[in-house]
């Protein structure tokens, strides 16, 4: 996958600002370095061993009893529920859902943009919960009921809101779209009579580089009507 | 990021195994979205990130009128806004909660986390500190109790020794007339960093509007998260009136010690802090007033 630029020597800085090993046992780092941190470009995401994988019915896990579990740092086998089916991956503790979803799996509509939890483009649902995926271990969603925009619908069986995004006209490059979906039907989950208001709160953390949000807007409110509609 | 073990211990008595054993190899994994940022950057580089999700004492919400709050530090936001005690008897806590980055976000992060991470800006601990929170610590010598307005030393730093992890936070039964309120002032409507925010807490004596208890907890405008003493004290007793409330945000501003930086000066940030001081304590008054907790 291909990154932005970006300074190579970024980490480097960072670590050096923020020693762990400082002398007094916690981190040398002052406020204006810890914010510019939390605001800067996220590294490269370590996606090793990428591994094919296959749907299979077998049981999910049991759930996870007696003592601690210890999984790492190479790679371990797990299960996980997408789309209402059983996936065994093996994968790193440390690659994230969404490396799992795009590397393992071949699910690429979960798009990786920011990795940093900030654009909104890998948004799938843990639970019914919109989650950016980016932002958590895979292995850290075992148990949990995962749906991505290959679960919400496919072009014979369109999702009301794919519908009425293409109605709309709510899209452009189209790169956000799956993570908007993701994140406006599980706000649509929730309440199915938004406002506009409610609509622009639930894509608060998806970002549309073309500037697509009034059609955008439109389109979950159409959406929601139609979904009534048949209600 | 660099490769990492997975521990993910059942109850509190192992992770403090896990923990001690591990040291400062090991960081808590609890909602994972600073955490996450963190190990990418290189900024930390535990060996170990020991998920204390499976411990029930870390996720439970529990409330009663007479304990008042018990919040696991690794309860998602989701499930305190999704809560109706949270939401009715500690309003100011929970549209914190509610303002932590996008929902996605909520639906991961936590209090603890928040806490934790020891950012000067987190959203959650003025909140906490304007309630009176109080951090249940357990390690390898026991537990301890810590105020959460003693919690955080310096940016990225908190009183946690290497082997101790956040168990839970405990806030006081609300008094019959008491609620709370947090704002924090963004350029944005949403997904930003606070450039100031501020929690209130307020007990009303109705009878004559005078006020019974008074905290009010600083965001952003200090190496740590800032309890602001004086300002508190100087409510106790008082009508709530222009005057009092003026005078809180004087005292609340004298405390502030901000920096200037990307998203704000120093002075534009001791600004933000009287002006949101007053609005907290305005809006703390308005849901004490309306409140009738038991």
């Amino acid at each position: 996958m291909s990154r932005r630029p970006r300074d190579p020597h970024h980490n480097e800085k960072i670590a050096a600002e923020f020693d762990p090993a400082a002398d007094d046992g916690g981190p040398k780092l002052s406020r204006r370095s810890f914010l510019k941190g939390a605001g800067a470009a996220a590294a490269v995401a370590g996606l090793l061993g990428v591994q094919p994988a296959a749907a299979d019915d077998a049981a999910p896990e049991p759930p996870l009893a007696g003592a601690a579990e210890r999984l790492g740092p190479g790679p371990a086998t797990f299960k996980l529920r997408i789309n209402g089916a059983t996936r065994t991956v093996t994968a790193e503790p440390r690659v994230t859902l969404l490396g799992v979803l795009r590397d393992h799996l071949g699910l690429t509509g979960a798009k990786l943009v920011c990795d940093r939890g900030a654009c909104g483009a890998c948004t799938v649902h843990l639970d019914g919960a919109p989650v950016t995926s980016c932002m958590m271990l895979a292995i850290d969603a075992r148990g949990h009921e995962i749906t991505t925009i290959e679960g919400l619908g496919a072009p014979d069986r369109m999702h009301a809101l794919q519908d009425a995004f293409v109605a709309k006209d709510a899209l452009q490059c189209g790169f956000c779209t799956p993570g908007m979906t993701m994140a406006l039907s599980a706000a649509l989950e929730a309440n199915p009579n938004p406002s506009p208001a409610e609509i622009k709160h639930a894509i608060a953390g998806n970002i549309c580089r073309c500037g697509t949000y009034p059609h955008v807007i439109e389109a979950a409110l159409a959406a929601a009507q139609a979904a009534r509609g048949q209600a | 990021m660099h490769a990492i073990n997975y521990e993910a211990p059942k109850s509190l008595d192992e992770a403090v195994k896990l923990l001690a054993a591990h040291g400062e190899k090991a960081r808590p994994l609890s909602g994972g979205t600073d955490l996450l940022i963190q190990l990418r950057a290189g900024t930390r580089r535990p060996e170990f990130v020991v998920d204390i999700k499976q411990i029930p004492e870390l996720t439970r919400i529990s409330f009663s009128l007479q304990h008042g709050l018990r919040l696991g530090a690794a309860a998602p936001c989701i499930s305190i806004h999704e809560n109706s005690d949270m939401r009715k008897y500690y309003p100011g806590l929970t549209e914190a909660a509610h303002l932590i980055g996008s929902l996605q976000i909520q639906s991961r992060a936590t209090v603890g986390g928040n806490l934790c991470n020891g950012s000067p800006a987190a959203d959650t601990t003025p909140a906490l500190i304007a309630l009176g929170a109080q951090a249940r610590v357990i390690g390898p010598k026991g537990e301890r109790t810590v105020p959460v307005d003693g919690f955080c030393l310096a940016p990225g730093r908190t009183v946690l020794q290497p082997g101790e992890l956040l168990v839970e936070f405990h806030i006081p039964a609300p008094e019959r007339h008491s609620s709370d309120a947090y704002l924090r002032f963004i350029p944005r409507n949403e997904m930003d960093i606070a450039v100031v925010g501020v929690g209130a807490a307020l007990s009303l004596d109705v009878s004559d509007d005078r006020v019974v208890e008074a905290r009010i907890g600083l965001g952003a405008v200090g190496p740590t998260p800032i309890f602001a003493a004086e300002a508190s004290k100087s409510l106790i007793g008082k009508t709530l009136d222009a005057a009092a409330i003026e005078n809180a945000a004087r005292l609340a501003i004298a405390v502030a010690t901000p920096i200037d930086d990307m998203r704000g000066t120093a002075e534009f940030r001791r600004h933000v802090v009287g002006v949101l001081t007053r609005r907290t304590l305005a809006k703390a008054a308005e849901r004490a007033r309306e409140a009738n907790q038991r």
